[in-house]
């Protein structure tokens, strides 16, 4: 799927280009893309640091336990084959009230970590496990009561109330994490039917 | 009650960065060696996400400078003008899923046009609020940790995107429509 994806891309870009008499476009911007995805990655450094600093000194204090255990029936009915006592239990959760918070800095760090220990637990380290996939579609589908960025974004452009989107948002957001799930259970069920998909 | 979830995003955070090594002192952590260990993944961490970060940013940069993008856009806008959604809209629901920021500049630039407190403004919003970059949330993610094979997720994401669009057109048109 993401093959194909990439790849129309690819050639949708390139015939576009060539239509419209520009194919030059396409050796400026994949280098200018190519730059600005290592400015990202290599800028995300410090915020993963940070974050991945902090999170250590949570688990070491056992506080990711402490939160796993309040939030452990949510997280037991999402990600059943999880051990009970696994740090992945408390960096998910961390990972989730990240999002429900708004916090986009934190919510990234302390999701990658959680699937740095979801792939310990993952039988075929090059290919997503089920719970992999699960914590995947809650990100991106991102349950969110502060859209903080948004927020800024509103205040910024001169609102009345910059906050009265909030309510729309959290319908919406609701509504696209429902879904999510909902396709998730039933992806699972069918890869576990069919083998190797 | 915006002043509380204002106020409620302001201290959050610092409370939170103070308030964790406070508890893990209490609790016997050597906090600044724990930190630093901790942090020190940081960098194998970024690394790792790099050529999944530049495998995904040209093709879609490629999509988008190419003028595909915007055919694309002229190709859909029918169907949207007939299920009565805004086209003014229609850029938003196609840049969401693949670039966070490009999704937030598009926001900004319909703010500018018709004002943070028309219905398109607060459409873009909500959807800008509700749903987050699928393409990046996979490359990253995955990319971490070395995961290549990202079996259903990006379907399953995709779908989600689009039950966030339609939730969050109708929910503003059934809230602030005129």
């Amino acid at each position: 799927m993401i093959n194909t994806i990439w790849l129309i891309f690819f050639l949708a870009g390139f015939a576009a280009a060539a239509i419209s008499g520009r194919v030059d476009v396409i050796t400026t911007s994949t280098l200018k893309a190519s730059e600005k995805a290592v400015t990202i990655a290599i800028g995300m450094i410090s915020v993963i640091a940070f974050w991945l600093g902090l999170m250590r000194l949570m688990e070491k204090s056992g506080l990711t336990l402490v939160l796993a255990r309040v939030l452990r029936p949510v997280v037991r009915l999402l990600f059943r084959e999880i051990p009970p006592n696994h740090p992945a239990n408390g960096a998910i959760v961390l990972n989730l009230s990240a999002n429900l918070l708004g916090l986009g800095n934190a919510a990234t760090p302390l999701g990658l970590k959680a699937m740095q220990h979801l792939q310990d637990l993952n039988r075929e380290p090059g290919r997503a496990s089920p719970s992999m996939c699960t914590l995947l579609a809650l990100n991106t589908s991102s349950l969110t009561i502060v859209p903080t960025t948004v927020l800024a974004l509103r205040a910024a452009s001169g609102a009345l109330d910059p906050a009265d989107i909030v309510g729309t948002t959290l319908v919406a957001t609701a509504a696209s994490t429902l879904i999510a799930v909902l396709c998730d259970r039933v992806a699972r069920y069918l890869s576990f039917r069919r083998p190797g998909r | 009650m915006i002043e509380l979830v204002q106020s409620v995003s302001r201290w959050i955070l610092p409370v939170l960065i103070v308030f964790v090594p406070v508890f893990a002192a209490a609790r016997g952590v050597r906090v600044f060696e724990a930190f630093v260990e901790g942090a020190g993944e940081g960098f194998e961490v970024a690394v790792k996400i790099l050529p999944y970060m530049v495998a995904m940013l040209v093709a879609v940069t490629l999509f988008q400078d190419s003028g595909a993008m915007d055919m694309l856009l002229r190709g859909v806008a029918p169907i949207f003008k007939a299920l009565g959604i805004p086209s003014e809209i229609l850029p938003m629901a196609l840049v969401r899923p693949l670039s966070g920021s490009g999704s937030l500049a598009i926001s900004a630039s319909l703010m500018e046009a018709y004002g943070p407190d028309s219905l398109i403004g607060r459409m873009a919003s909500t959807i800008q609020g509700s749903t987050d970059t699928t393409f990046f949330i996979i490359t990253v993610y995955f990319g971490s940790v070395g995961v290549r094979d990202a079996r259903y997720s990006l379907p399953v994401g995709l779908i989600a995107d689009l039950a966030g669009f339609i939730a969050a057109v109708w929910i503003t048109q059934a809230v602030f429509g005129a």
